[in-house]
């Protein structure tokens, strides 16, 4: 190819700067947006899913609570609480049910080391918890089979706490006073948010010394086999009428017994996000068409404006296709570079803001990540840009096509 | 240089118009010569054909013993680029380009390098006294410079014929005389075959040969 032919072109787009940016403008534009519009749909898709990440999808939550209904002559605002024979409906009653496993929680603990002291609730575990919550373990371990076993008197405490209480030691082996109570930390966990930074103890443990009628009011089960919304939620209907009998409250009394089922979380969660990918894919698409108008637009304006020019480039020696040539190559070169500048500008936007979020962590409000990693698939805004080229190229080639056509007598009558 | 026999042009409009009649012309190398006549009478369409920016119906053209009909879009603008040079009324100067660089265009359609192109611009510029406005673009020059530069730009490819229509068409009387003494020197300096359409007497009496065409046919 003729290199005279590019740096002819690459001259009058500088010397036409208006036109040239105004036909680039509509393309980098139109990527900019469609790049920061699935990023974005991308990053908040990352965050909600991440807050799953780790954890045990198939695991339901069981709370106890007040009924909020009277119900066979009991009265309203009656406490449930959870025994053995919950237990044992859980472990023999449903052959969905996988594991059973009871947490006892005790609030606001004053929690002494030397003489720093802090409030905080224990929580009273088996090891299951660790794989159910994902809890993560920065130095030592969590509760183990012997913990319980022995009701030994250990902890698993949160770095924030351990921050508080030990300004230059190592927690691990130390002892601190729950109240009256010795324990040895034997692990630090990672905080998450104010969400979860409860002290962790044997489940026995817990039930020995705080808990002598041996009730609790929170179980976790793990499930099997239910992989949609729809069986989920029959499950959770079934597993409230059978606790209303055991504790004679209405069926449908949402109160009394809490039940939250991860799963149905997590597939709700999904496809309210798909929901949302489709929704922002649409208007990405509309973008998109917005830019191949707007970058049409200008080429046939451009061209119609400079059938004058073709004219006199014919008579004095041009030929036809030397013309839609040049044409058909400052579309290309046009569309590409600023086709390039929005990629690069869209990327580069949602690099900073991921990195802003990464340093601040604004994104999370301490309980929940919200927006995580928001970047957008190379290959869907490579595909885009390579639209707005074909679209600007074409708009170019068709009427230039149809300016030299024309005889050069008539084209260089044109005004 | 160049024939035309009996040739014939219409142009096919609401109402078809019957501009050229049978036109016999034959201009001879190194002539000056001016085509006149009123608005309608067919001289610039005339002018058109020479110049291979328009076809014909009827009769034949023979450009340097070339036959010119029915040449392809292509093959037109080669013969354009190879052996004819124009100057129009309205100097049909590209805007955004300097005059040297309008000067220098008709080059880059003959593959000839932009170092090599810009050296014979500036040299022609500077033999017509138009050097200081090689920077300068079209609507920051006057009207006789402009047509000087379009001037220039007919002649870089050192044409066999320079075709001129109306070139003094939007000039003042004074620079008229300017521009048609110009173009009478390149004709003598350099041979090259001048044909110019005017309606303006004084054009037409520098003239050596004056053609005549009235209602589409050549007067006698």
């Amino acid at each position: 190819m003729n290199l005279g032919v590019i740096s002819e072109i690459l001259f009058s787009m500088r010397r036409n700067k208006t036109r040239t940016i105004l036909t680039g403008f509509s393309i980098s534009w139109g990527i900019f947006l469609l790049i920061i519009l699935l990023s974005a749909g991308n990053g908040f898709k990352n965050g909600v899913t991440g807050n799953f990440e780790g954890r045990q999808s198939n695991t339901i939550t069981i709370n106890s609570g007040y009924t909020s209904k009277e119900y066979k002559g009991y009265s309203k605002w009656r406490r449930i609480v959870f025994d053995y024979q919950d237990e044992t409906l859980l472990r023999e009653g449903f052959a969905e049910i996988d594991e059973v496993v009871p947490v006892y929680r005790n609030w606001n603990n004053n929690v002494i080391y030397k003489k720093k002291a802090i409030t905080n609730s224990l929580q009273g575990v088996y090891p299951e918890r660790q794989r159910f919550e994902n809890v993560k373990i920065l130095k030592g371990r969590f509760i183990n089979v012997t913990d319980i076993l022995e009701r030994r008197k250990v902890s698993v405490l949160a770095d924030k706490d351990v921050e508080k209480l030990f300004v230059d030691e190592d927690p691990i082996g130390k002892e601190v006073k729950f109240g009256e109570i010795v324990y040895q930390i034997v692990g630090v966990y990672k905080a998450d948010g104010d969400w979860r930074n409860d002290a962790y103890i044997p489940y026995t443990t817990a039930q020995q010394i705080y808990n002598p009628s041996k009730q609790f009011s929170q179980v976790n089960i793990t499930v099997r086999g239910l992989d949609d919304v729809e069986s989920n939620q029959q499950f959770v209907e079934r597993l409230r009428a059978s606790f209303s009998r055991l504790h004679d409250f209405a069926p449908d009394d949402y109160n009394a017994v809490r039940i939250w089922s991860r799963l149905q979380d997590y597939l709700q969660t999904m496809s309210i996000l798909n929901g949302i990918t489709i929704f922002l894919w649409i208007i990405g698409l509309g973008t998109l068409i917005a830019g191949i108008v707007g970058v049409s637009n200008i080429m046939l304006i451009t061209v119609k404006e400079r059938t004058k020019e073709f004219g006199i480039r014919r008579a004095i020696g041009a030929k036809s296709g030397s013309v839609i040539w040049m044409v058909i190559l400052e579309a290309l070169i046009i569309t590409t570079i600023f086709g390039y500048v929005g990629m690069f500008l869209g990327i580069g936007l949602m690099e900073i803001v991921n990195w802003v979020l990464e340093t601040t962590g604004v994104a999370s409000n301490g309980e929940m990540k919200i927006f995580v990693n928001p970047t957008v698939n190379l290959g869907v805004v490579i595909s885009a840009t390579l639209v707005m080229i074909i679209a600007g190229v074409l708009a170019g080639y068709f009427p230039a096509r149809k300016a030299v056509k024309v005889k050069p007598i008539e084209a260089l009558r044109y005004e | 240089m160049l024939t035309i026999n009996n040739l014939h042009k219409t142009y096919f409009g609401a109402s078809p118009l019957h501009v050229l009649k049978g036109i016999n012309l034959h201009i001879k190398e190194g002539e000056m010569v001016v085509i006149m006549g009123s608005s309608g009478s067919g001289k610039s369409t005339l002018l058109n054909i020479i110049g291979i920016l328009d076809n014909y119906d009827e009769g034949e053209y023979y450009l340097n013993n070339l036959l010119v009909k029915d040449l392809s879009e292509n093959k037109s603008s080669e013969y354009r680029n190879r052996y004819i040079g124009f100057v129009f009324q309205n100097f049909n100067l590209i805007s955004y380009k300097t005059a040297l660089e309008n000067v220098a265009l008709p080059l880059y359609y003959q593959n000839i390098s932009r170092k090599k192109r810009t050296a014979k611009a500036m040299e022609l510029l500077e033999r017509l006294g138009l050097a200081d406005w090689s920077g300068h673009f079209p609507n920051e020059m006057s009207g006789g410079q402009k047509q000087r530069i379009a001037l220039a730009r007919a002649l870089i490819t050192n044409p066999k014929l320079i075709l001129a229509d109306e070139p003094t068409g939007a000039l003042d009387s004074k620079t008229s005389e300017e521009v048609i003494d110009l173009l009478k020197d390149i004709n003598r300096e350099t041979g090259t075959t001048l044909v110019i359409v005017t309606h303006e007497q004084m054009v037409a009496e520098k003239a050596e040969r004056i053609i005549r065409i009235v209602d589409g046919v050549i007067e006698q």
